[in-house]
């Protein structure tokens, strides 16, 4: 059990965390309380992780028995991780870590807000009975430097990667994303799982994703005992912050003059879907994500209530540099590869072995995606 | 957001579009619609082509090539009972700087054939790079030729337009004329693969349309293209092709058997026996022929 008061300490946040938990007289998470309340001054870690299992109450949907392996999120705080949480803590007990403070977390889940790469990441797994750990914590950031972005994920893959052998927890699945495959003029229409990861030739910071994919893969040779699942979906499309989300929230987003590929989005939900079915025993290998068809990405906006605005490729480039320059807008320039290329997976390996089905209409999807409207100059 | 969806510049499109087609049905007799709603595709659970094949851009294409194919070039089809139904790999001579061979190819297959099959050519992987063409191609069914697409392709069932000897036959000079240059392998490698029945096609009078004396390589490095022909009626204006009279043979279908990965050799042979039944083919109808425009 990892200490935590210099964490909450510094964070008022998290300590306000704390004092809503401790307030709460029905708050049945005393695993939560462990991490977050007094009893941090106390004795052995392990014996208190012990002490507080035994409090375990057996009121709720389902009494989740101590001896039952909890399923580590990392990234837990982004919202993929957060809507994964709240379907997952239903069935299974759920570790959450992430440098973010989780505040609106479900009760019976556990939070450490702490950072990967820190020695307290190895006493989550002491201390607890990991049974599964699902990485999401990948920083995607542009706005970072390629340097701390690279350290960030990397080593904080590797570590995890070692303490998970170390501690030989059965299952990893990891979230990739068909970026890895990258958008290319000379791509087959459909990628299969086997298609070369070429996503960083033009977009170093693709690089870290392939890097981790990579590592991922080598870690699925190295230790057969742990079931190892890579997951790479196409455009997460939703209420999710990302760039694809962001771009189908615009107004009037930007496409190449001349370029219309084939796009494929899937909804957050069924990515959600993936992973449970990815941590069910018995699954390992690498699976491509799809969601319900694919449309040209001129249909995609206008069904987003969105009006492409045309600009030819290198004033776009141009106009994009100087934007990303002056901060005005946080799409790189080289994310316009995915605007005139294709970048398409195949996901028969994922129907057939995972029995994943898409389970949202792209109406659907581009409804989600809607919602949220990105305020944009 | 705009209430009613199109813009003005859709419109005006549209409207020209509209037009071609209506002029294209009068003059060929042939119902452009029926043609399209005719063929067989394969959409997915958005009702959109995965490959990218829009009805409606197609019809006005459509309209457009059967003007060239009965007007312009006056195309003259043999043999297109041959081409069975169900996958087939269509393999012709390629030229004329321009691929209007394929065109024509495509439009005797939508209009001559009966029921109409849908034309699926495999393009050159620089022209997804180009913009315009990258989505003009796409929508008229076109795919970057790779053999991913090739196999997903045929096992759906579709027909397959193949140039085995690629840029280097569309960009061949004037003196070189009717003589096949080197075919690729993968075509016969894929139709052993997928048993698909290979069907070869002699095009004449592509040759004539930009008789073209040199390839200016220098230039056409620069541009990243494959060739740079340089055409002596350009310089009198002449930007059209020579008007020539295009005569296409449908062959006998191939069936072959054998290991999709043997060795080059054994390969070799059959792509052998194709490019020598297609340069019989083309030197047969060169001797039919009266003149290059009538």
């Amino acid at each position: 059990m990892p200490d935590p008061r210099p964490t909450h300490r510094r964070k008022p946040s998290a300590r306000r965390g704390r004092e809503t938990i401790r307030d709460r007289p029905s708050a049945r998470a005393p695993v939560a309380r462990g991490v977050f309340g007094r009893a941090s001054e106390g004795p052995e870690p392990a014996a208190r992780v012990q002490h507080a299992q035994q409090r375990t109450p057996t009121t709720g949907k389902r009494p989740k028995a101590s001896t039952e392996g909890a399923v580590l999120v990392t990234g837990v705080c982004g919202r993929l991780g957060k809507l994964l949480v709240r379907e997952l803590h239903r069935t299974d007990r759920v570790v959450g870590v992430d440098r973010r403070p989780f505040t609106d977390r479900p009760k019976d889940v556990v939070h450490h807000q702490l950072d990967m790469r820190r020695k307290k990441m190895k006493d989550i797994f002491r201390g607890r009975n990991i049974r599964a750990v699902v990485h999401m914590g990948i920083l995607h950031d542009p706005r970072r430097s390629d340097r701390d972005r690279h350290a960030w994920n990397i080593v904080a893959f590797q570590k995890l990667l070692d303490y998970m052998s170390q501690y030989e927890v059965p299952k990893l699945v990891v979230l990739s994303g068909a970026n890895v495959y990258g958008p290319q003029p000379n791509n087959p229409q459909f990628l299969t799982e086997d298609a070369p990861l070429l996503g960083a030739q033009h977009f170093g910071g693709m690089r870290d994703l392939v890097e981790l994919d990579m590592l991922a893969q080598s870690f699925f040779w190295k230790h057969p005992g742990t079931e190892t699942v890579v997951l790479r979906p196409c455009h997460i499309v939703g209420r999710v912050h990302n760039a694809a989300s962001n771009y189908l929230r615009l107004d009037r987003p930007i496409m190449v003059m001349g370029f219309d590929p084939m796009m494929q989005v899937v909804h957050e939900k069924d990515v959600v879907r993936a992973i449970q079915l990815a941590l069910r025993p018995g699954v390992s290998g690498i699976f491509n994500i799809r969601g319900s068809g694919e449309m040209p990405l001129s249909h995609l906006i206008r069904q987003a209530g969105g009006r492409p605005r045309l600009v030819p490729s290198p004033l776009a480039k141009v106009a994009l540099e100087q934007l990303w320059k002056l901060r005005l807008s946080n799409f790189p320039s080289q994310d316009l590869d995915h605007l005139r290329y294709i970048c398409m997976v195949d996901d028969s390996r994922a129907r057939t072995e995972l029995g994943y089905e898409p389970a949202h209409s792209i109406d659907r999807v581009l409804r989600d995606v809607r919602r949220l409207r990105y305020q944009v100059a | 957001m705009r209430l009613l969806g199109e813009s003005p510049w859709r419109q005006a499109l549209r409207s020209v579009g509209d037009r071609v087609v209506r002029i294209a049905e009068e003059v060929v007799g042939q119902d452009i619609d029926a043609r399209i709603a005719g063929i067989k595709t394969h959409p997915n659970e958005v009702g959109h082509d995965p490959f990218g094949f829009d009805p409606e851009t197609s019809r006005y294409a459509l309209a457009v090539a059967a003007l060239l194919h009965r007007r312009y070039f006056r195309t003259q089809v043999f043999g297109i009972n041959r081409v069975p139904t169900g996958r087939v790999l269509i393999v012709a001579n390629h030229s004329g700087q321009l691929p209007l061979d394929a065109v024509m190819i495509g439009s005797a297959l939508m209009l001559d054939a009966d029921p109409p099959r849908f034309p699926r050519s495999m393009v050159e992987t620089w022209t997804a790079e180009l913009p315009f063409i990258s989505t003009l191609y796409p929508r008229l069914g076109q795919v970057v030729g790779s053999p991913e697409n090739a196999r997903r392709l045929l096992r759906q069932e579709e027909s397959l337009i193949v140039f085995p000897e690629g840029a280097r036959g569309i960009s061949k000079t004037y003196d070189q004329r009717y003589q096949l240059t080197d075919f690729g392998l993968g075509f016969v490698r894929l139709a052993l693969e997928t048993d698909t029945p290979i069907v070869p096609v002699a095009v004449i009078g592509g040759e004539e349309q930009y008789p073209s004396m040199a390839d200016f390589k220098p230039l056409a490095r620069l541009l990243k293209m494959p060739a740079f022909p340089v055409m002596p009626q350009m310089f009198f204006g002449m930007i059209a092709p020579l008007p020539t009279k295009y005569r296409l043979y449908f062959g006998e279908p191939f069936r072959f058997s054998g290991d999709p990965d043997d060795e080059d050799s054994a390969i070799e042979e059959k792509v052998w026996l194709v490019k020598s039944t297609i340069q019989s083919m083309v030197n047969r109808g060169l001797r039919e022929r009266k003149g290059v425009f009538i």
